[in-house]
């Protein structure tokens, strides 16, 4: 047996051989419910209704997509210039920092005024947030992964300082919270989703249009490739990417503005909830394209919402489903092997065909 | 304050310094593997495991260790077998390790480790040595696992430059197709030392939850894996300096706990080993010189039909 590159393959094929993954991560998965006492046909089915099982519950899981979509969005960006940026979670903390400035001080604002503060406040926050390791890398080349990895604990401890000391709502009894925010600063329900999904919905759009359409996508794309090529084409490489990488933060950061405004409705360190961390499975596994983080992010925020589900109908842990979903990223991830190369059995037939 | 700023620093150093160690042995064949904080974790839950089963800290270490580098083998097979990117394939092992080991240790939240190998690791009072005053409490009565931690460090030095296992790895990290051409065998190499470097993260994450805290808690590492890929450019790909690198950090990630009493905010206290982390890490990038360079081959795949 042995392996010969690809000469092409098609869109189709690729997708299929992705299908496949997915499924054989499953499958894997399936075996592991199996071992623990379980038929994993219960336990998918469960899941699913879990999800999508009535309206209440379909409204849930849309309202897990939302941030899901818009940190993968953000991520999309920097991976698309293999700038590693993991420092989602931490861009999400300070969006919301920033947001909840705005909505505890200026709270008379009328509404759609205020709300629009908070997303401009969101957006600099965490793109304040991801300016910094950009220009360390610009600079001085310093390993991006680590500095934004770090700053997602710096965020944490910020945060819990507020929550602890200066920003501690006096009328809480001692107990250490910020504020509630006032109903002015929280985003309204259309069909009974916080508006966030329009939002959602207009930013798929606009990144499909700036990535495939523009300049600046196209730079992004160049950068991405070879550093070298967007050098010698004559981009200023060290602009797009710290340009980029704020706007990357930034949309990490309205992610924050929204799980503060509208879930948790007010700043506390859960809001970000491990959503910068799973986007960077779903940005992955959308092979970088802002159309298909949509149903990967939706997919995923059904496995979220359907494992706290089987939590209390299996007494399987909620962290069940993030181990289903990294084994989908490895079988995925492996599976891209099988887009390059194909393996070829060394018998007599090959053999005559290669030497033909 | 029962015992010295500097015991405790050692301490706290220790899993980081087992961290670090693997990770620099994973980097010196040429790959760099983010997922250091998932095989913690996963090494952290296996050796709880192995020791709430059996009692033996001996099994706790060795579990520990098995788990780590099986955990390293699901990303050396994606990088080295299947070519896939390093980063990505580190960073789901992250993920993948957070996750497992979260699942795994539910039932295990707030239960403590078995007294035989809470006393199996009592600091161990080196007769004399330990009477020594300031730095002989600090390095001679520390407990066996801080001892190993130590001597796995001058082992591994001793490996990579007196050794010729050593010097192979050394060429398969700096030129991988020199090294296949002179006939060494470039993917056992990586394979093998990608399993060492789980290992050693494995049991450093079981430093954690089986001698350090010792009961369970959900993401025992705290950052801890991070911390450690960041320590192997600080210590330049050296062993020897991986010790002191971590001794420091291992101080760092305490010192908020210390200045407790001085009415400082322990949240801001808390920021102070990622703070520095980057501060270091900038210097230390900024810094460049041939003589302290990453393996050349470093994060570079390398594939034989493709020479």
């Amino acid at each position: 047996m042995r392996m010969i590159k690809r000469a092409g393959i098609t869109p189709k094929q690729s997708a299929l051989i992705k299908v496949y993954a997915v499924l054989s991560a499953l499958i894997v998965s399936a075996f592991f419910i199996f071992l623990l006492g379980h038929n994993p046909v219960d336990v998918y089915v469960s899941m699913a209704k879990g999800a999508f099982g009535s309206a209440y519950r379909i409204k849930d899981t849309i309202t897990i997509s939302i941030p899901l979509i818009v940190t993968s969005m953000g991520i999309m960006i920097a991976f698309k210039m293999k700038f590693w940026n993991i420092g989602a979670e931490g861009q999400i903390l300070t969006g919301a920092l920033f947001a909840s400035y705005v909505a505890l001080n200026f709270s008379t604002l009328p509404k759609p005024l205020l709300l629009f503060l908070m997303m401009v406040a969101g957006f600099v926050g965490g793109g304040l947030w991801a300016m910094i390791p950009a220009i360390l890398k610009v600079k001085f080349d310093t390993n991006e992964t680590i500095v934004t990895l770090m700053m997602n604990y710096i965020a944490l401890q910020w945060i819990t300082y507020l929550q602890y000391g200066p920003w501690k709502d006096p009328d809480s009894m001692g107990f250490p919270k910020i504020a509630n925010f006032a109903d002015n600063a929280i985003m309204p329900k259309i069909f009974g989703v916080h508006v966030g999904w329009i939002f959602v919905l207009l930013l798929v759009a606009f990144m499909t249009f700036v990535m495939k359409s523009t300049k600046q996508g196209y730079q992004i794309a160049v950068v991405g490739e070879s550093k070298d090529t967007a050098r010698y084409s004559g981009i200023n490489v060290s602009k797009v990417i710290v340009i980029s990488i704020i706007v990357s933060g930034g949309i990490c950061g309205i992610a924050g503005m929204m799980q503060a405004s509208a879930v948790n409705q007010t700043l506390n360190t859960q809001l970000s909830a491990g959503y910068g961390y799973t986007a960077i499975i779903t940005a992955w596994l959308s092979g970088l394209n802002p159309i298909l983080i949509v149903p990967v992010s939706v997919l995923f925020a059904a496995m979220t919402k359907g494992g706290s589900f089987i939590q209390t109908a299996f007494q399987i842990p909620q962290s069940a489903a993030e181990i289903i979903q990294s084994l989908i990223l490895f079988f995925v991830i492996g599976s891209e092997f099988f887009i390059q190369y194909k393996l070829v059995f060394n018998n007599r037939k090959h053999n005559k065909e290669d030497a033909a | 304050m029962s015992y010295g700023f500097l015991t405790a620093m050692i301490i706290a150093g220790t899993p980081l310094l087992f961290a670090t160690l693997g990770e620099l042995i994973t980097e010196k064949a040429g790959n760099l593997n983010l997922g250091v904080e998932g095989m913690m974790l996963i090494g952290a839950v296996a050796g709880f495991g192995a020791g709430m089963a059996t009692s033996s800290p001996f099994m706790a270490i060795l579990g520990a260790g098995v788990a780590g580098a099986m955990a390293a083998f699901v990303y050396g097979f994606l990088t080295i077998s299947l070519r896939a990117n390093q980063v990505v394939s580190g960073l789901s092992l992250t993920i993948f390790g957070t996750g497992l080991s979260s699942y795994l240790g539910t039932n295990y939240i707030g239960q403590r480790m078995p007294a035989e190998i809470i006393s199996a690791f009592e600091p161990l009072r080196i007769p004399i040595l330990s009477k020594i005053p300031v730095i002989g409490q600090a390095l001679f009565s520390q407990d066996i696992y801080v001892y190993f931690g130590l001597f796995c460090a001058v082992l591994t030095g001793v490996y990579l430059y007196k050794t010729r296992f050593g010097l192979n790895l050394r060429a398969v990290g700096e030129n991988p197709s020199s090294a296949d051409a002179a006939g060494l065998n470039v993917t056992l190499y990586k394979y093998i030392h990608i399993l060492i470097g789980g290992a050693f993260a494995g049991i450093g994450g079981a430093y954690l939850s089986v001698v350090d805290v010792p009961t369970w808690q959900d993401n025992i590492t705290a950052g801890r894996g991070w911390i450690a890929i960041a320590l192997v450019i600080f210590a330049r790909w050296n062993p020897f300096k991986a010790i002191f690198g971590a001794v420091l950090f291992g101080g760092l990630s305490i010192i908020g706990f210390r200045l407790q009493h001085l009415n400082i905010s322990q949240s801001l206290l808390n920021m102070l080993p990622y703070l520095v982390t980057i501060i270091v890490l900038t210097a230390s990038s900024a810094k460049k010189s041939k003589l302290n360079a990453p393996p050349k081959g470093l994060s570079v795949p390398y594939f034989r039909e493709e020479r």
